[in-house]
């Protein structure tokens, strides 16, 4: 597969508004995107396209191989996604939540564990309600969640919000080793700065259509 | 399959144990539902008795109705609902198996609302095969019917007012059926209990039918 994210022309709708407005972009596999713009410019959208969870209106779309026009559900076991929320049922432990995803994507016990501990969460927090977790811990526990499913993917929306330093360095460690063994990631990020030395490649999007690209694949 | 459908419904009881909603809120309210009943009545003990199988319907569907919303909204909180979606558990396990898990947390509430009933009403059960049977295939119903129509409302905004609104016109034939099977079985009605209880099996498989076949689809459209 020369590429996993091949858009042409694009157009995707939301709430009756184009939030997709003619996107072209081609991502190859291993690379670390990071996408910039101002609020509201499709970043979210984007990701939510590549999932799936949009449906493309016009223009030809395909990731990892699948042609989102004809069943944009196909992918979605390869994919990881982590939104501005951290999808997390917060009545349960840590563990017993890692374990939940851990058996639908058939990921053994001793992943929960490796994730957990790959992420930086105590072994005293893994049995504590989620609820009971801070802003940032609980981003790392949704950080491990999307870790344990070993996607070919990742799709991250402001994966850095709410972390800590060290929750950062572990969370540009996991992207930087997913990368080198062959996973795409592509995150939506204000954080220039921060991330340059995460990214392999900057994209900026305006107006629901590239803007910018420091190196197109 | 049945491994997706139990690991599902598995996770669902395995939250409510957690936050104890059930057991801690929903059947002390179902439970006040029937002793408000009761003091509504109760200068007119015979007419409190004949009512009963409804009464007791009643305070189901106002229970269940909040458990299916509660089984929906740990699919909506904290952006659940893309996670849920993104699931690569199939359409119709996450379907099966959300209704097991509403189902196994209603014949809780039953089994807490039954004696209510019985002490409460001061009622006497002639056919228990019946009242068993009847209370299994109302409850199927329910649950299948209760799931079908959450998904939908799930990704709405307003579905805390929206989903009893879509639940109570659709569950009134089980609620029907229910309440003149209970009061066949109850001996207050010589009525055909069976037939009612069939018509309830018969609601429950449809409904099953149509989950199976469009919960997929309406996982996507919510």
């Amino acid at each position: 597969m020369s590429t996993v994210v091949d858009f042409h022309k694009v157009v995707a709708v939301a709430g009756g508004f184009p939030v997709l407005a003619g996107l072209d972009i081609e991502i190859a596999p291993g690379e670390i995107v990071h996408l910039r713009g101002s609020n509201g410019v499709g970043k979210t959208s984007f990701l939510r396209a590549c999932a799936g969870l949009i449906p493309i209106r016009a223009g030809e779309a395909n990731v990892l191989g699948f042609d989102m026009r004809v069943d944009r559900r196909a992918p979605r076991r390869y994919i990881g996604l982590l939104g501005h929320e951290n999808h997390l049922y917060t009545d349960l432990w840590v563990r017993e939540h890692l374990e939940f995803r851990a058996s639908v994507v058939g990921a053994s016990e001793g992943d929960v564990g490796a994730a957990l501990r790959r992420v930086g969460l105590s072994e005293r927090l893994w049995s504590v309600p989620i609820e009971r977790l801070s802003a940032g811990q609980r981003r790392r526990v949704a950080i491990a969640s999307v870790l344990i499913s070993r996607p070919q993917l990742w799709l991250l929306d402001e994966p850095h919000a709410a972390l800590d330093s060290e929750g950062r360095e572990f969370l540009d460690g996991i992207l930087i080793d997913a990368a080198s063994s062959g996973a795409t990631v592509v995150f939506a990020s204000h954080e220039r700065d921060v991330l340059k030395s995460v990214a392999s490649r900057e994209v900026t999007l305006r107006g629901g259509r590239l803007w910018e690209d420091s190196g197109a694949a | 399959m049945l491994h997706e459908v139990l690991l599902v419904a598995r996770k669902d009881l395995r939250v409510e144990w957690r936050s104890k909603v059930t057991i801690g809120q929903v059947a002390p309210l179902a439970l006040l539902v029937l002793v408000v009943f009761a003091f509504a009545f109760d200068a007119n003990a015979r007419l409190l008795g004949l009512g009963a199988g409804g009464l007791f319907w009643v305070a189901v569907l106002f229970g269940g109705t909040l458990l299916i919303q509660r089984a929906f909204d740990l699919e909506t909180d904290d952006g659940n609902f893309d996670a849920f979606r993104m699931s690569t558990i199939g359409a119709p396990s996450l379907f099966l198996g959300k209704s097991l898990g509403v189902f196994i947390q209603v014949v809780l509430l039953e089994l807490v609302l039954g004696p209510g009933v019985v002490l409460l009403y001061d009622v006497r059960i002639d056919d228990w095969f019946l009242l068993l049977a009847a209370a299994l295939a109302g409850t199927v119903a329910f649950s299948v019917c209760g799931v079908l129509w959450g998904v939908m409302a799930a990704g709405v905004r307003v579905r805390a007012t929206l989903l009893p609104l879509l639940l109570i016109p659709v569950l009134a034939p089980v609620l029907l059926a229910g309440s003149r099977a209970f009061e066949t079985a109850f001996g207050v009605r010589a009525e055909a209990g069976w037939t009612w209880a069939s018509v309830m099996f018969v609601i429950a498989a449809v409904h099953t039918a149509i989950g199976v076949g469009t919960f997929g689809f309406l996982l996507e459209e919510g």
